[in-house]
């Protein structure tokens, strides 16, 4: 065997088992929570609220599922459509000192910890209002997910060939209609993408709820953002630190649960996009 | 109706690099003018200053004036988009909307504007374009079908048809078979010699061949010197470039002495 195919082996078995080491912790995240979890999972389990007493068995996760749903849902309709705006924004139009700035800014944002966004959204919004509220958690989680959104969105629009966008102002199209027409829809399934990667982040954040949406026992109505509410994570987090059993497993179902949400929302997402694209 | 167009003094930069410098002449209407020269001599910046598309690009600028049947197109109160509508561009690579239909492509000048119209004149118009860009027999069967499905010359007939389906008067082309195999960079020649009936047609070409078979008139552009930027050497009708050229550099270019 010559010495070329022999580095060319090596090197294809070096990526292979790197693979492999990337992908076992993800298997074992994945199969553990599923071996602890599903055994819980029922109809009731997804559709009542925790007990009383949450150290007994019994009851399940409605409110965390449901505030969760509403969380994500307030805040998607923040973050995602300034997000792409923005985007747009820094892509189609931005020029210049501004345009830097908000670049960086937006990447700044986006290593702020997610503690320190509960925090301030908590001086900002909570210690004047007086009370913890659904809304001031939306509003932490679309902090966090605006700068995922930003520029996840612009490396898409990055990516549409400039040749689409001479081709259209040279029809005589303007320039607006060029960006909403041409280049949104080409860029649409990976700007979904990019959203669908910030409600994943946001799903699973626990810290910036704490002192803003701070949980809630109790289920709340659906246009009901003014009370505290409650989030899968943060009734993950208060169940596991339990010391009872019952709570224990509440907690691993209920992570079950977040996991198969998110992945829904992705494959929606996917498929929404991938369509689109295929149509317009 | 096809205008002729009448280049003034225009001079162009990128950033502080200038490309261009003072070219004047006259684009007679219904005709075919070939813009020849050396690569980066300016010419595709020169053609993209008739439909205002050179200051598109950032941290551009130019000088002078294009009149379009007398109109001046960098007039004051004059809307940039109302130009391209005048004026349509095809491009040296096909650019077909790659998610858009063959029927969408060709009417895209009409829907991306909002025209919905009724849809029996829509599939007239996009019939009509097809036929004159030379494209409908090959598609008339899948007009829903993608436009990336296309070979590379049926796209560039299909890029045809769209900017004509706007109905402008005059056609710009930038080295619209440089990417295309001989038979469909014939089939663009052929076509060209029926538009000129219609359209008052530009094209750039690096193929002086090309410029020699299909052109009425013809425009050589060259750098003098390195950096300096390209400027018109000679303009005159084809027949008279090609063979008692007036300039020394001309005649050393079409005889294949130099660029």
């Amino acid at each position: 065997m010559t010495r070329r195919r022999l580095t060319d082996q090596l090197a294809t078995g070096w990526m292979i088992v790197s693979v492999l080491v990337a992908l076992v912790p993800l298997a074992f995240i994945l199969g553990y929570v599923v071996y602890k979890g599903a055994g819980i999972v029922s109809w009731t389990f997804l559709t009542k609220p925790e007990p009383f007493d949450f150290t007994h068995s019994g009851g399940g996760v409605w409110n965390g599922i449901k505030g969760t749903l509403k969380l994500l849902f307030l805040a998607s309709l923040l973050a995602i459509p300034t997000g792409i705006l923005a985007a747009l924004y820094l892509n189609e139009f931005g020029r210049g000192r501004f345009a830097t700035a908000v670049r960086f800014v937006t990447d700044v944002m986006s290593g702020v910890p997610s503690i320190f966004v509960g925090i301030f959204i908590y001086s900002l919004i909570v210690l004047e209002t007086g009370h913890f509220s659904a809304y001031s958690g939306a509003l932490a989680l679309a902090v966090l997910m605006l700068p995922i959104v930003i520029r996840g969105a612009e490396e898409v629009l990055k990516l549409v060939p400039h040749e689409l966008r001479e081709a259209s102002l040279a029809l005589g199209v303007p320039r607006w209609r060029t960006v909403l027409r041409v280049i949104l829809p080409a860029a649409a399934s990976g700007i979904v993408t990019a959203a669908m990667l910030s409600v994943a982040r946001a799903a699973g954040e626990t810290a910036p709820l704490l002192f803003t949406s701070f949980g809630n026992r109790f289920v709340t109505g659906w246009s009901d953002y003014g009370s505290p509410d409650s989030a899968l994570p943060l009734l993950i987090f208060r169940n596991a630190r339990s010391a009872y059993e019952p709570a224990q497993q509440r907690a691993w179902a209920a992570a079950l649960v977040l996991i198969a949400i998110v992945l829904v929302f992705t494959i929606l997402g996917r498929t929404l996009a991938g369509r689109r694209a295929f149509r317009s | 109706m096809a205008v002729e167009v009448k280049l003034e003094g225009l001079s162009a930069w990128f950033g502080s690099n200038q490309v261009l410098d003072d070219i004047s002449f006259t684009v007679p209407a219904q005709s075919v003018t070939a813009i020849i020269g050396p690569s980066g001599s300016g010419k595709s910046t020169l053609i993209r200053l008739v439909n205002r598309m050179h200051e598109i690009l950032p941290r551009t600028r130019h000088e002078g004036h294009v009149f379009l049947g007398g109109e001046d197109v960098y007039g004051d109160d004059v809307d940039p988009v109302d130009v391209r509508r005048r004026v349509g561009m095809v491009f040296q690579r096909p650019n077909p909307f790659p998610t858009m239909s063959i029927y969408d492509n060709v009417a895209a000048g009409l829907k991306l504007n909002g025209v919905r119209g009724k849809r029996s004149g829509m599939d007239g118009l996009v019939e009509e374009s097809l036929k004159a860009a030379g494209l409908w027999g090959e598609v008339r069967n899948r007009l829903k079908a993608p436009a990336g499905g296309l070979s590379g010359g049926q796209q560039q007939r299909l890029c045809i048809a769209r900017a004509i389906a706007v109905r402008p008067e005059v056609l710009l082309m930038d080295e619209p078979a440089s990417a295309l195999d001989p038979q469909s960079t014939l089939r663009i020649e052929d076509l060209m010699a029926e538009l000129k009936q219609r359209y008052t047609i530009v094209i750039v070409t690096h193929n002086m061949q090309q410029a020699a078979r299909i052109a009425d008139w013809t425009a050589f552009m060259t750098v003098t010197e390195e950096g300096a930027p390209g400027r018109l050497i000679e303009f005159d009708q084809t027949n008279t470039i090609f063979t008692h050229p007036k300039d020394d550099r001309t005649q050393a270019y079409v005889t294949g002495r130099f660029g």
